[in-house]
Parts: structure tokens; C-alpha cells; sequence
């Protein structure tokens, strides 16, 4: 079939069916490496269709879009994230198992075939970055911080929403991959010449490109977005130097995205002239210079892993100070720390490739600089510490997470300063020591952080705590399945084995490969043990409402509203004086007070912009995959369109009446008066309403 | 530091004596920090991990812990400083963290000082302490990237043996220039000789590494780049490629093996009597993408390979130059020796054109 | 910088439309400040070009090199029309401010669109004329970094073409409102962020190249 004399499907055929080899030509590595990766097509397919089912037959539709998806409400926008984040966990956690079972029988073979392999390695790491995490942090930031510095929302909803839109389209590329294979084998990282047109002409590598793009240019939104947000919408009052340092994570963070997308957008947007227009930017021959690709990743790469865990450290920060009944240890010098670390970010990139030829000097020089991040981020760790010194600790479920996070963080600390030495690095660099490393960086930082911040915002933002039985389990799963594991793969790097590597014939690595799996599997336990814990909240959600809204005895403003909260946030936007604002204001009595007067609230109106440009984004990056330009030419034309009509609509606001915004804040005030509050001790029992004793001169109860 | 094949199974690798080990650096102050109970359970874990490995049969275990060289000894001797080093700020947080929430837990009747947010003299420790460690460590950073950068030739009374490497998918075929020979699968070296490698690649970006002896270097297309190692015992050490360039990558390896001095000269005149000639159609066969096994049943016309390697015998001089610079191979080139790798320059890392 | 600041307090960079345009200089606050920071993200993304093709001017692989290809007497005509259009869209920008009337502040837009499409046609000759002495992106790596970064200055140029036709379409339903105005201050910002970029790209790429 053609279209203008260009075939319709582009250059897609048959092959692009995950059964194709096993059907073509049945060997038993064919066969099981088939039914695995259709099994994979088949969940997606099933998922789709039973979410799509299930809307439908709970008539839905109607609420999704309306409610949901045409939504620029930073809460539902933020929601919208940690939901993509989640569901992309679920996927890429189980190709993480896929490749510890291979490993774990993978002396002088295994099961999966190299190719296999290579893609697993490859979306695992892609999605866990850009379509796990990414997500995740944007979605809480989203949340949490236009609350916490009393704004109503965030500078730019529209943008948000298509930031959002961005994202989806670029995880909804990452899987129709596995419906319509394959992805790239090129690793995350996708250095050139192995992902030019001679090494791999197929669309793998252009599926991972237009994915990342995506990402990128939604994550650039984002950081725009929230750095906006934070200087110009704070309540007045707050100073900077007032705002909870979960805000000064978020407004670092936001700058290093600004400041660190554009390497990558180059870096693949380059990448993408080389394989679409014959250029020889990176080519192995008529002077491409993949050194060029490699400075430019990294400077990309760097910075990206400190917008991956500053957010972590900011919502660490809450959790010690609430969860110890005090204030934050050395606020000042923690924001000193989060700039340094912000700032150094961009100096130490050369550290991804110290063995790729400089000179000694050079080397030396960015080792150095590396070593200084660890500086700032030591005096963190023990800030942290000594916020729980003297105080009053309570071991909730984010707590835990915190706790392991502490010491297994700086485990990965060493490793990081033992990288980070050159003549060492020269030994362990591409091998399973660095893998271990920059797991242990993300997950008992990134992802204990991203779940903690879950767990301890989750009945802020649907009225209900979440159980913590499951919980627990949950917690302690992650924590011991972690170091099962990855310290393992400690060992392994010293012992010479390679990342990225199929299977191996020393029978050395065996006992670690096998201990590496038990671990892959306790945290699917815990994943799964996430599930049980949402499912059975929903459940008990009567027992476990938390409606007055301050469930934690918290110290921010987003405390100070009901859960959920009203769409506009607060009644009045409140004036400040201090930082822990809402803690001074319980402190001294002052919350919970009627304001003297309501006025209308103008929010932003819904707009479709999001999943518009998002649907747009997706056929331009599917068509460009699979060379079929007529759907490349529609996409951009449909983003023409939009942004041009989106610049004649001039309803770009609704209003809330005073008089609804009245009603709802005085029954909130009412109900404030007839429940009994609590102290600490019932924090986890049904007694808890969210609403805590007062505390007495600065002392939780 | 015993050497496994000198001491057999008397290697200390009981918990104290691998403590010890720890223990033999630059840094005496870790001494205090190790004896502690607490300390050594946290460690527990991780170093009785290592004596299980040592039972196992640590002739075996690959790596650098158990170095066959100069290079990958000094760079182990380092790992332990910055490990030690380090330790003096991670060990803390692994004893206080676990007191803390006990000590401090809601229950307890602790002092409760919910407004103390700030003391000098404590700010002053953890920036100072680290901002101290970080300056020893830079130190040591410092002397040990120059000293063992791997374009620094090792110092010796012998000549370097000079040993070209070409990159190829997947295996590496190392030419002996100033023997005009080649091998494949294997490379035999003379200990306590230094060995002076270029490197380039014929296909995608790669990386070369023998951890026995020393650390890797990466290998590019169009470029040269050097390694320089030795080795100071005989023995057999796996070698392999780091950097993931296709599906044989997991099986891009290689041994090393280093020789007396009679047996390096044996292995000469063997190659030189009875290897084949690396000729345009070998190289068609080299160029594609296989593993070393697969070249050696392929030009021994299906037959297994009688010794563990693939032995050319005749090659062009220029064959590393050309394929550095994409250049199409003189297969009718003189034997003149190629002056490649006499360059002195430190760096000969510009694209050829 | 909150609801509460008196008008006469809100500063961005650039120009300010100031007391008499109210809502449209306070909205404006906010909106130019983002759009500075996103022509700062964007000019991260041009430095990167400039560094990646300073490193590749020696990747001509045996082809043409810049003096080969290279000429100086489009890309100056070129800088003319882009330095004119942004003194031209300055002179709209102060109609704009001081309320000089609807009909300046178009036909100040009108001529700064013909430059600005002036500059594109000129430059397509350009490279049309770089492609017929073999100066194209697949001969080698020095022309593909030419042909990443100038090419992609003039796809800014022509959205920003775009953009301004967009704001006159708006003109023509709305008339000169808040969020005419509002665009206009920000494609003003764009405007003249790739003038910059330009005088760049006329420096470092044809008098640089054509100098050594």
C-alpha cells in the first residue's frame, strides 16, 4: 500500500512482530526468546485494552477527559506523572528480573538470546531514567511545591499539561516497542559509531532517539515551569530563604533541567541528522568525531543525575524534620549545599569517560572536582542525622525508607569516590562495580526517596492514608532486596566482569549472579507488596480518612488544607513570616483561622493542548521511526495548528464564585471543631483524623 | 603482599587477616575505626563475602584484587587507601543512624530539644572533616592518575615490546610488528618486560583491558590510543573488552599469557614456522562478525583449532596504519618495519584523515 | 512579585510596557521572565553547536573546506536584513508601548516580516549555492556541523515568521489586547536573542573561516 508513491506502513513489515523469528525459524533459542518477548506484547496489549474496557464500561470517559486530561491542575497533572512513573516501574523492574535470571544461569550460556539481551538492557535503562523517574519527580514536585509556598498553582498550567502530554507520548513509544520490535540495543546511553545507520540501520535506535527526545523536551518545559513558578508565585512573605528546602530541591532541580536538556536535545537531535540525512557528525568515517557525542551525552548526563536526586534529598529533608518532631537541621548550609551540588554538577562530566584517551592532568582535574560533590552531600547526610538527635523519632513508613536510605546511600558514596579516581576507574569503568554504583545512588536515594515522598503525600492528596502493614513489608523488601541484589554486583565489577554482558565462563561469578537474582526477586516482592498496600488502603479508606488534612503533624503549608485539597489551594493565599510557616502558626495558635473576607478565585480554564501536542508528539516520533513521512508530515501539522490556535482562544480562565469558596472553607472550619485531635501515638491508628494536638512550644505531641 | 601462586591456600583471607590487609595502607588512623565492633559487623557482610570467593579458588578469580603487575598492584594498593580514607566518614553513619532512631525514638525519654537547628562547632566537623579527607584523597589522586596513566611507558632496563591491537567485531587481533607476526584469541607476553600497545579499532568504539595487569583503555575508530602494562609474574589472565559493541560483545575475550623470556622466543619461532598468512581473504573473514573461534574454524578449514589462538605468520607492515587511518590495506607492502609506535607524542589521538 | 506589588514595581528585562497598559504589563512579568529562561536553555543548544563545529573544522575528510564553500558577501547581506529587522521590530515594540497606533505598529511588524523573510530566501540561496560546489552535509564532518548549526538559526528565524503572521492574525480578530501584547513583547525577546545568535554564526563560521 502507498501513499503518495511512499509505502503507507513505512518500513514496517512482518519482521516487526516480536513471533516473527520463532515462527521463521524455530530454534529452541528462538522459541523461548519469543514467547517471552510476545508474552511482553501480549501485556501490553491485554493492559490497553482492559484499561480502555474498564473506562468504558464504568462510562468514564466523559470524567477522564473532562476531569483529567484536559486538566491543568498542578495536583491532577502531578498525579497523572507518578501514575506513568509507576506503571513504568512495574515494566522495567520485570526486564531487571529477566536479566539477573539470565545472569544467574548465564555460565557459558543462558536463555536469552544477545539481541534479547540488549534491548532488555537498553529499555531497562531508558525507562527507568526518562519514564521512571523523570516522572516521578516531576509529578511530586508538581504536587507538593506550588502548596508549599501558598500559590494556587504553578506559572505556566498550559505548558504543564504538555509537559505531561510530552511524557506520556514518549513512554507510550517505549512500549509499542514491544508490540512493534525492536528497540535499540545501544544501551541508554547510545553512543555512536554503534547506533549509526552502519552499525544499526533498523528502527531500534530511532524508537530509543525519538523516546528520549520526547522526555527531553517535556522535562525542559518542566524545569522552565517550576523555576518560574518558584520565583515569581511564592505567597508574600516568603523569602527564599523561608521556603522548605523540598522548594530549593525543586528550584535547583528545575535550573539543572534547563540548563542540562539541551546537551542531550543535541547530542540525538545530531544523533538523528547522521541517520536520517546522511550527516557525519559522529560517523566512523568522512570526519565524524564520536568524542564529540560522548562530551555531549555526559554533559547532558551529569547534571541529569543530580536533577534525579536532589528532588529525593528535598523530600528527605521533610521526613526527618516531621518524622523527629524538629526542626531541620542547618537549613542554611543545606541550601548551600543543594546550590554547590547544583553548580559542580556541571564541572565533573569527564568522569564518564576518564579511560577514553585525555591526558593524565585532565583526568586528574575532573577526579578532583568529583571528590568535591561528595563534600556538600556528606554534610547533608549528616544534617539529616542530626535533625533526629535530640528529637523525637517516629519509625512511619517514609522514615524507614529514609533510615536505609542513610546508610546504604553512603555505601554508594564510596563507591562514587572510588570511581572517581581515575587510576581506580581505569580498572572498574563499563564494569558491574559501576552498575552497582549508580544503583545504589538511585534507588536507596532516588527511588526510597520517590516512595517515601509517596507515602507521606498520598493521604494529602486522596483523604486516606495508605496501610502500613503492607507498607513495611513493602519498605524492608526494598531495603534487603536491594543490597541482596546489588552488593553482589560490588564484588562482580572487581572481579572484571563487564556490564551489559549476556553471560559470562568464569564460575566465580556464579554465587554472586545467583545472590543477585534472590534479590531481583525481593523487590518484586516489594513492588508487589506496593500493590497490596495501595489496594487494601483503597479498601479501608473509611478507616483510614484523614479529611481535617494534617495527618503528620506537618510543618509546611500544604498541611494547613483539607485533604484532599480544594482545587484552588487555599481560600486566601496566607501571608508568611517564617519558614516551617505552618509549624510557627500551630506554635502560636494562629492556624486554622477564618480569613476576614472571601473573594472569587480565577483558576486557568481546561485546555486540550496537552493531549493535542501529546497524541501529535507520539505519531511524529512513531512515523519517524518507521519512515512513514505522510504521518510525520500530519503530527506536525497538528502541532502547527495547535500552537496557532492555542494563540486565538482568549477564554483562558474560569471563576470560582466567593460564595462556594466560603462555603467550602467554613465547612472545613467546622469540621476542624467537632473532631478530636490527636497526639503521635495514634498517628498509624484509625483515630487519626488528621488533625494533631497543637504542639507546645515547638514540642510535636 | 603474598601472591596467591607463591603461598597456595595459606593466602590470609581469614576475616582478621583480610582486616589486616585493610589495614596495610598509607593510613594508620583506620586501625581505630576497624577494631570496633560495630564497625567490623557492618563490614561483615561484604568481606566474609570475599573469603567464600577465596575458598572457591582464588587462582581462578579474575580482577585486579589479586594483581599479576605493577600497574594493577599500585592501583589496588589505591583502592584501599580510598576505601580506608573514606570510611572514617561512612562509618559513622552506619553506627549513629541505627542509635539515633533507638535513642531518640518517640517512646523514649531522651532530651527533646524540638527548636535546635544549629551549632558551629558541629558544622565546622562535617564540612571540615570531609573538606580534610577530600584533600588527602586529591593528593593521592593526583600522584597515582600521572603515575599510572596508561600512556606513561613503565620504567625498565628491558626494551618495550611493542604490540599493536586492532578492535574487531568480535575479537581482537594483537600484531607483534617488530616480530611480524600476529595472533588472535591469545597474546603471549615476556614477564617483567613492559608492554607498549596501540590501539584501534576497526569497527565501533571498544575498550581493552587486562585487569591482572592494569586498567583499560578505550579503542576508537580512526583513532590511535596507548596502553602501557607488565607483567611481573607468570601466569594466564583473562582479557576482554568493556565497552558493549553488538550481540558477541558478552564473548569478546581473550587470554594473556605471560612467559619466561626462552618460552617468549619459543612462541615466536613457532608463529613465524607455523602460522598462516594474514592475507586479504583472512582479513575478509576477520571483518566479519564473529568471535575468535569461529576465525580459527573457519581458516582451519573447519577443523578445531590446535593451539588456543589464531597464528599469522605473514602480514603487511603498514596494517595497523592503514586501518588507523582508513586507509585500504598494502597487502603487497614491503616488510619494512611501520614506524607506528615510535611516536614519542603523548597523545596521537587526532583523526586521521 | 505577587498580586500585591504596585504595577510601578514590576521590572523584567527588556522593555517594559509600563502603568498605561495595566493588565498587560502585569501579566507580562511572569510570561517575559520565562521566556528569558527559555532563550537561555536555547542558547545553551547554540554554544553547543559553536563548540561542536569548532572542533570539527578539521573533519573535511579530503573535501571542501569553509574557504571552499564559504562566502562572505550573502552571509552580509544577510547580518544587514537581520540587524534592520531588529531595529525595526524595536520601532514596533515602542508604537507598541506608547500607544503610537494600530497602524505604525503593524506596518513597523509588516517590514521586520519581510526582512526577516528576506533573510531566509537569501540564506536558502546560500546554501543552494554551497550544494552545487559539492559543500553538502554528507561530504563530510566539518559541512555536517556547518549544516547542523546555521540551518538551525534559520528554522528559528522562520517559527519566528510564523509566530509574528500568527500575532497579526490575532491582531486582525482581537485587535491590540493583553495577549497581543503579550506575544509580541516575547517574539520581540526571540527576535533579537537570534540577531545574537547570528552575529555568532557571521563571526565565528564565515569570518573565522574564511580569515585562517
Amino acid at each position: 500500500m502507498t501513499l503518495f508513491g511512499a509505502p503507507l506502513l513505512g518500513r514496517m513489515t512482518l519482521d516487526a512482530l516480536p513471533f516473527r523469528d520463532m515462527v521463521q525459524h524455530p530454534t529452541r533459542e528462538n522459541i523461548v526468546n519469543g514467547l517471552i518477548a510476545s508474552g511482553a506484547a501480549l501485556m501490553v496489549i491485554l493492559a490497553a485494552i482492559t484499561v480502555l474496557g474498564l473506562i468504558t464500561w464504568y462510562g468514564k470517559w466523559k470524567t477522564l477527559w473532562c476531569d483529567w486530561l484536559t486538566s491543568v491542575d498542578h495536583k491532577k497533572i502531578g498525579i497523572m506523572f507518578i501514575v506513568i512513573a509507576l506503571a513504568m516501574l512495574a515494566r522495567a523492574l520485570v526486564e531487571a528480573f529477566f536479566m539477573r535470571a539470565q545472569q544467574a544461569v548465564g555460565l557459558d550460556g543462558g536463555f536469552l538470546s544477545p539481541e534479547h539481551y540488549g534491548q532488555l538492557f537498553t529499555t531497562h535503562g531508558t525507562i527507568m531514567i526518562f519514564f521512571m523517574a523523570m516522572p516521578f519527580l516531576t509529578g511530586i514536585i508538581n504536587y507538593v511545591m506550588p502548596m508549599q509556598i501558598g500559590a494556587r498553582d504553578v506559572s505556566f498550567p498550559v505548558m504543564n499539561s504538555i509537559s505531561l502530554g510530552l511524557t506520556a507520548a514518549g513512554a507510550a513509544l517505549a512500549m509499542i516497542s514491544l508490540v512493534l520490535a525492536p528497540f535499540s540495543t545501544g544501551g541508554w546511553t547510545g553512543y555512536p559509531p554503534f547506533t549509526e545507520l552502519a552499525a544499526n540501520p533498523g528502527p531500534g535506535v530511532d524508537y530509543w532517539l525519538w523516546a528520549i527526545t520526547l522526555s527531553t523536551l517535556s522535562s525542559t518545559m518542566t524545569g522552565i515551569n517550576f523555576a518560574v513558578t518558584l520565583y515569581k508565585k511564592r505567597a508574600p512573605g516568603m523569602g527564599l530563604m523561608r521556603m522548605p528546602l523540598f522548594c530549593w530541591t525543586a528550584l535547583c532541580t528545575s535550573i539543572l533541567m534547563i540548563f542540562g536538556m539541551p546537551p542531550l536535545t543535541v547530542a540525538t537531535g545530531l544523533l538523528a541528522l547522521d541517520r536520517y540525512l546522511d550527516f557525519h557528525m559522529f560517523t566512523a568515517d568522512l570526519g565524524g568525531n564520536m568524542m564529540n557525542y560522548i562530551n555531549l551525552f555526559w554533559a547532558f548526563g551529569h547534571p541529569e543525575v543530580y536533577i534525579l536526586i536532589l528532588p529525593a534529598f528535598g523530600i528527605y529533608s521533610e521526613i526527618f524534620s516531621t518524622f523527629s518532631g524538629k526542626r531541620l537541621y542547618g537549613y542554611t548550609a543545606l541550601v548551600i549545599a543543594t546550590m554547590a551540588i547544583a553548580v559542580l554538577s556541571f564541572t565533573v562530566w569527564l568522569h564518564h569517560f576518564f579511560t577514553m584517551g585525555q591526558s593524565a592532568h585532565i583526568n586528574a582535574v575532573f577526579g578532583i572536582a568529583t571528590m568535591l560533590i561528595g563534600i556538600p552531600t556528606g554534610v547533608k547526610i549528616y544534617d539529616w542525622m542530626l535533625t533526629m538527635y535530640r528529637g523525637r523519632v517516629r519509625l512511619t513508613v517514609p522514615m524507614l525508607y529514609a533510615c536505609g536510605f542513610l546508610i546504604l546511600f553512603s555505601i554508594g558514596g564510596l563507591s562514587g569516590i572510588i570511581l572517581a579516581t581515575p587510576s581506580i576507574d581505569y580498572q572498574i569503568h563499563n564494569s558491574l562495580f559501576l552498575v552497582a554504583h549508580f544503583h545504589n545512588m538511585l534507588i536507596p536515594g532516588l527511588l526510597f526517596g520517590m516512595l517515601a515522598g509517596y507515602t507521606y503525600w498520598f493521604p494529602k492528596a486522596f483523604g486516606f492514608q495508605l496501610a502500613p502493614r503492607w507498607g513495611y513489608r513493602a519498605a524492608w523488601s526494598w531495603i534487603i532486596g536491594f543490597m541482596l541484589a546489588f552488593f553482589p554486583l560490588y564484588a562482580l565489577g572487581l572481579l572484571g566482569m563487564p556490564r551489559r554482558a549476556l553471560s559470562f565462563f568464569n564460575p566465580t561469578y556464579l554465587p554472586w549472579t545467583i545472590s543477585a537474582l534472590l534479590g531481583a526477586v525481593l523487590i518484586l516482592f516489594a513492588f508487589f507488596g506496593l500493590i497490596m498496600q495501595l489496594w487494601q488502603s483503597i479498601k479501608q479508606r473509611a478507616s483510614l480518612a484523614v479529611p481535617i488534612g494534617d495527618p503528620w503533624d506537618g510543618r509546611s503549608l500544604e498541611w494547613a488544607m483539607p485533604s484532599p485539597p480544594p482545587e484552588y489551594n487555599f481560600p486566601v493565599l496566607p501571608s508568611i513570616n517564617s519558614h516551617d510557616a505552618f509549624a510557627r502558626q500551630k506554635g502560636s495558635g494562629q492556624h486554622y483561622e477564618t480569613p476576614e473576607y472571601y473573594e472569587d478565585i480565577v483558576l486557568p480554564a481546561n485546555t486540550a493542548m496537552g493531549a493535542a501536542l501529546g497524541g501529535a508528539g507520539f505519531l511524529m516520533a512513531f512515523g519517524l521511526t518507521w519512515h512513514m513521512w505522510w504521518l510525520v508530515i500530519l503530527g506536525a501539522v497538528a502541532v502547527l495548528v495547535s500552537l496557532v490556535g492555542r494563540g486565538f482562544v482568549r477564554q483562558t480562565t474560569r471563576t470560582i464564585p466567593a460564595a462556594v469558596v466560603e462555603n467550602q472553607h467554613r465547612a472545613w472550619m467546622n469540621a476542624v471543631l467537632e473532631t478530636t485531635p490527636i497526639t503521635r501515638a495514634d498517628e498509624q491508628t484509625p483515630a487519626n483524623q488528621g488533625l494533631p494536638v497543637s504542639p507546645r512550644e515547638g514540642a510535636v505531641q | 603482599m603474598p601472591h596467591p601462586e607463591e603461598h597456595g591456600l595459606q593466602v590470609p583471607y581469614s576475616l582478621p587477616a583480610l582486616l589486616g590487609m585493610i589495614i596495610d595502607v598509607r593510613d594508620h588512623n583506620v586501625l581505630k575505626v576497624f577494631s570496633s565492633p560495630a564497625g567490623r559487623s557492618r563490614f561483615g557482610a561484604i568481606v566474609s563475602c570475599l573469603a567464600l570467593l577465596a575458598l572457591s579458588g582464588c587462582s581462578s578469580a579474575p580482577g585486579f584484587l589479586w594483581p599479576n603487575g605493577p600497574v594493577a598492584d599500585a592501583q589496588r594498593q589505591h583502592l584501599w587507601l580510598v576505601i580506608a580514607l573514606v570510611m572514617i566518614v561512612v562509618l559513622p553513619v552506619f553506627i549513629l543512624t541505627p542509635w539515633l532512631v533507638w535513642r531518640y525514638r518517640y517512646k523514649s525519654q531522651a532530651t527533646y530539644r524540638p527548636r535546635w537547628s544549629f551549632s558551629l562547632w558541629v558544622d565546622v566537623l562535617i564540612w571540615g572533616v570531609p573538606v580534610v579527607i577530600v584533600a588527602l584523597l586529591s593528593v593521592a589522586l593526583w600522584k597515582n592518575t600521572i603515575n599510572l596513566d596508561p600512556y606513561k611507558p613503565i620504567a625498565s632496563d628491558k626494551p618495550p615490546l611493542r604490540i599493536q591491537v586492532i578492535g574487531l567485531d568480535w575479537k581482537w587481533l594483537f600484531i607483534y610488528p617488530d616480530h611480524h607476526i600476529a595472533t588472535l584469541g591469545q597474546l603471549v607476553i615476556p614477564v617483567d618486560r613492559p608492554v607498549s600497545f596501540t590501539l584501534t579499532s576497526a569497527t565501533v568504539m571498544q575498550s581493552f583491558i587486562v585487569p591482572a595487569l592494569g586498567g583499560q583503555i578505550d579503542v576508537m575508530n580512526r583513532m590511535v590510543t596507548r596502553l602501557n602494562l607488565m607483567a611481573d609474574h607468570t601466569g594466564e589472565f583473562m582479557g576482554r573488552n568493556m565497552q558493549y559493541n553488538g550481540e558477541g560483545f558478552y564473548a569478546q575475550q581473550f587470554t594473556t599469557r605471560a612467559v619466561s623470556d626462552s618460552e617468549f622466543a619459543t612462541f615466536i619461532d613457532q608463529v613465524t614456522t607455523q602460522g598462516q598468512p594474514l592475507n586479504a581473504h583472512a582479513w575478509g573473514v576477520l571483518k566479519q562478525q564473529n568471535n575468535w573461534k569461529d576465525v580459527a574454524r573457519i581458516l582451519n578449514d573447519g577443523l578445531p583449532p590446535p593451539a588456543p589462538m589464531v597464528a599469522f605468520s605473514q602480514l603487511p607492515a603498514s596494517l595497523f596504519q592503514d586501518v588507523a587511518r582508513h586507509q585500504p590495506i598494502a597487502w603487497n607492502g614491503s616488510t619494512a618495519t611501520d614506524t607506528s609506535g615510535k611516536d614519542t607524542s603523548h597523545h596521537d589521538r587526532t583523526p586521521a584523515q | 512579585m505577587t498580586r500585591q506589588t504596585a504595577a510601578s514595581d514590576i521590572r523584567h528585562p527588556g522593555l517594559n510596557l509600563g502603568e498605561p497598559h495595566k493588565e498587560a504589563h502585569t501579566a507580562n512579568e511572569e510570561l517575559a521572565f520565562g521566556f528569558w529562561v527559555f532563550m537561555m536553555s536555547d542558547l545553551i543548544v547554540f554554544g553547543l553547536l559553536f563548540a561542536t563545529y569548532a572542533t570539527m573544522l578539521g573533519g573535511t575528510a579530503g573535501g571542501p573546506g569553509p574557504s571552499d564553500v564559504l562566502e562572505l558577501k550573502g552571509p552580509f547581506i544577510e547580518t544587514m536584513l537581520l540587524l534592520a529587522s531588529s531595529f525595526t521590530f524595536g520601532m514596533a515594540s515602542l508604537a507598541l508601548k506608547y500607544e503610537q497606533g494600530k497602524l505604525r505598529l503593524i506596518g513597523w511588524l509588516l517590514i521586520t516580516l519581510l526582512l526577516g523573510l528576506g533573510f531566509i530566501a537569501h540564506e536558502l540561496m546560500d546554501f543552494q549555492s554551497m550544494f552545487s560546489k559539492g559543500g553538502v552535509p554528507s561530504r563530510s564532518g566539518f559541512l555536517s556541523a556547518f549544516f547542523s548549526l546555521v540551518p538551525l538559526h534559520g528554522l528559528h528565524v522562520t517559527a519566528a515568521c510564523l509566530w509574528m503572521l500568527a500575532i497579526l492574525g490575532q491582531m486582525a480578530v482581537y485587535g491590540v489586547d493583553t495577549s497581543v501584547k503579550t506575544g509580541l513583547m516575547r517574539l520581540a525577546i526571540l527576535w533579537h536573542f537570534l540577531d545574537i545568535v547570528w552575529i555568532g554564526i557571521f563571526s565565528v563560521v564565515y569570518l573565522g573561516g574564511l580569515s585562517g
